[in-house]
């Protein structure tokens, strides 16, 4: 059938399965806009405060469900907007369609008003992106799209629409919502000698990332664990995977992981590296990084096979027929001696922990779990917050655990959580700073207009503390450009109320417990200014470009 | 470090070449030439790329080639299973005529074609492998060059087989 552009992108939309667009209008999709109102029974959309908050919450959907986050956006600043939400959603590997306008075609390479060659800016930062100039390859694009960004390892695809595209008419033919690729198994060929170096070593540990969660493979990760007799360790990314109170496992390794998990790799002869891509933050420095042991690395990106680390074995694959693959293949072990160190390390991990009283990071997160509807799911801003939650807080679901590890982009969280929110419809925890919330405070607007059900864990330490944290270890206390309170004068109750939001401030434990139980109760979006002290650090601490053994637990005052 | 030569089959469209380009840029590989142009099949461009690495970053260099979605096929074509060409162009001054028979002599040995001959200057093409443009040009530093450029290597591997064979 023959229809207007515009018409083709939503009804595709629908197509697709997608019931929520995040975007904000402009000139060069006013089309597409409009086109919206015809289909609001199929699809809503959500007019965020800035695009940069449209390609977030779109991500936070995607994450949350595993389904494609769909966000909209028009030309020039709408695209260009958009940016650090895209590269965020690449960085960490999740499905996103990005729908830009851009000005006719006629207009294309003239500089002409809000032109930006969007495709071209974001080349390095999507998975794939397309300029369509013909109306009759619409439908066919938006479908590879959806189909891309699922497929293998996901990622963000953005399709940019001339204006005259939008408004031209050209075929239509209904289709099924495409599939996600089958999953795939690669390069085996270094198959047996991995069996044979899993099966010959004495200290194992299962390592794996945020390719389990993309894959599923929670249950084969546990499978694995049990049959080579290992303990689990995780990156940010892979957390929520594998509970946080599951036997086996450590929890998150890295600059700031869990100890018994670093000393765990550490002292592994094998480990069994899985979705994931040994990021700086995870492996300190790389020369010193598995030194001693062998790496085999499991993952559907060949390319992140040897790509920091030399992995002794790499195997290429989704990760659920890999490791189905492998395990049966495997010797049933059984570790008595590893598994007394670790246990001797959980217990050294146990004996470091913070017992103060009072808004201490774990206090207050230990109180935020209490509040949570089982299931429900954390979103992070980034910083020191960001570390404490991924230390302290009790995961035992699957996508629960939302945080953007690979970009590290402040301002993620709220428009995050917001997107998680609508997809999850339970109340959703936002632990965030001072710093990142005043980053995207604005889309409190959107949180209120959709009565997302948020709650704002503000951990107000008055410092962008993360920052101050390295000027206090490593520049010999030079506060220079972190110190938030004094200098600036926001009130963030104040703020939450000016947005139509709720909010109090929490100066002890009781009034933090008062607030929960207010924000639980609470229709919207809820704003909990927590004071936590200007001092408070992130341990364990690996310095940065140092190596696993120079692991800092405490310091001095 | 060694030398590789990669043939990359791409889907024919606007911008591939950027695509590559930018991965290469991107992920710093160390690009000793590059060439591109149709092939036998309007639906796929030819990508030739030399360039220097080990043996890791050859594989990383080919699974990240990869993970675009318009290179359809990559393959690495070895300098002794494959024809390796290129062809340089140089110009060099011919207003010193007892020097003009030293240069054809040269041309002549390496069965350069004379291109432009004239009372100033002098246009020679070689066609060859990258070794005997080499040693071309250092011949020719004794003389005046005025300009020179070269396409950088094309390469088919031996025998019947084709890229195409590859394609699911």
């Amino acid at each position: 059938m023959q229809l207007k552009g515009s018409q083709i992108v939503v009804r595709t939309l629908v197509e697709q399965g997608t019931k929520l667009v995040f975007g904000f209008p402009g000139a060069t999709v006013i089309d597409i806009y409009d086109a919206l109102l015809d289909y609001q029974d199929e699809i809503r959309h959500v007019l965020v405060a800035h695009e940069q908050g449209a390609a977030h919450a779109a991500d936070g959907y995607a994450r949350a469900t595993g389904r494609v986050g769909v966000c909209l956006a028009t030309s020039g600043p709408g695209s260009t907007n958009l940016v650090t939400g895209i590269a965020a959603s690449f960085m960490d590997s999740t499905p996103l369609v990005v729908i830009t306008g851009n000005v006719a075609t006629e207009h294309i390479g003239t500089d002409s008003f809000q032109e930006i060659d969007i495709t071209g800016v974001t080349l390095p930062i999507t998975k794939h992106n397309y300029f369509v100039e013909d109306v009759n390859e619409l439908a066919h694009v938006i479908r590879e799209a959806f189909r891309l960004a699922v497929s293998g390892r996901p990622g963000p695809v953005l399709i940019d629409i001339a204006k005259d595209v939008q408004q031209a008419m050209g075929s239509y033919e209904p289709a099924e919502a495409v599939r996600a690729d089958d999953p795939v198994l690669g390069d085996l060929s270094q198959l047996d000698a991995a069996v044979a170096c899993i099966n010959a070593c004495h200290r194992p540990l299962v390592y794996f990332g945020g390719g389990v969660l993309a894959a599923g493979a929670q249950r084969e990760v546990l499978e694995l664990a049990n049959k080579v007799d290992a303990p689990i360790a995780c990156s940010l990314m892979g957390l929520s995977a594998v509970p946080t109170n599951h036997p086996r496992f450590l929890g998150m390794e890295g600059m700031h992981g869990r100890y018994a998990a670093t000393m765990a790799m550490k002292n592994a002869d094998c480990i069994i590296a899985l979705g994931c891509r040994f990021n700086d933050r995870s492996t300190g420095d790389r020369t010193r990084f598995g030194a001693a042991v062998h790496i085999v690395h499991i993952d559907v990106d060949g390319s992140e096979i040897n790509k920091t680390t030399s992995d002794d074995f790499g195997i290429v694959g989704d990760l659920r027929p890999a490791l189905n693959r492998l395990i049966p293949l495997l010797d049933q072990a059984d570790h008595q001696g590893w598994s007394q160190l670790i246990q001797k390390m959980r217990e050294d991990e146990a004996s470091q922990v913070d017992t103060r009283d009072g808004l201490t990071p774990r206090n207050v997160l230990m109180m935020a779990d209490e509040f949570r509807e089982p299931g429900s799911c954390v979103v992070t801003d980034v910083g020191q917050h960001q570390m404490w939650a991924a230390q302290f807080l009790v995961l035992s679901q699957p996508r629960t655990f939302v945080s953007n590890g690979g970009l590290g982009a402040m301002g993620f969280g709220l428009p995050a959580a917001i997107g998680v929110a609508l997809a999850t419809h339970r109340r959703t925890l936002l632990v965030v700073g001072d710093g990142g919330l005043g980053m995207s405070v604005q889309e409190l607007a959107t949180a209120v207009s959709t009565r997302a059900q948020v709650t704002v864990l503000l951990m107000n330490n008055g410092t962008l503390g993360m920052v101050r944290q390295w000027q206090r270890l490593f520049y010999d206390r030079r506060y220079v450009g972190t110190t938030l309170a004094g200098y600036r004068q926001t009130d963030y109750v104040a703020v939450a109320r000016a947005f139509g939001a709720q909010g109090s401030r929490a100066q002890s434990l009781l009034d933090l417990r008062r607030a929960f139980g207010e924000a639980a109760a609470c229709e919207g979006p809820y704003v909990i200014d927590c004071a936590i002290a200007q001092d408070e650090l992130v341990l364990p601490m690996l310095a940065p470009s140092g190596g696993l053994d120079d692991i800092i637990v405490e310091v001095e005052e | 470090m060694d030398r590789y030569t990669l043939a990359i089959l791409v889907h024919n469209r606007f911008g591939v070449l950027n695509r590559v380009t930018s991965m290469f840029r991107r992920r710093r590989f160390n690009i000793a030439s590059l060439t591109v142009s149709e092939t036998e099949t309007a639906a796929y461009s030819r990508i030739t790329v030399v360039f220097d690495g080990d043996d890791i970053a050859k594989e990383q260099l080919m699974r990240q080639l990869y993970k675009l979605p318009d290179v359809v096929m990559v393959r690495e074509l070895d300098r002794d299973a494959s024809v390796n060409s290129e062809l340089l162009l140089i110009k060099l001054a011919n207003r010193e005529r007892d020097k003009r028979n030293d240069i054809l002599d040269a041309a002549g040995a390496f069965e350069a074609k004379i291109m432009e001959y004239s009372r100033d200057a002098i246009i020679l093409q070689l066609v060859g492998d990258t070794l005997l443009i080499d040693n071309f040009i250092d011949l020719m530093r004794d003389y005046e060059i005025l300009e020179s450029c070269r396409t950088g290597v094309i390469s088919l591997a031996r025998g019947a087989g084709t890229m195409r064979d590859g394609i699911g």
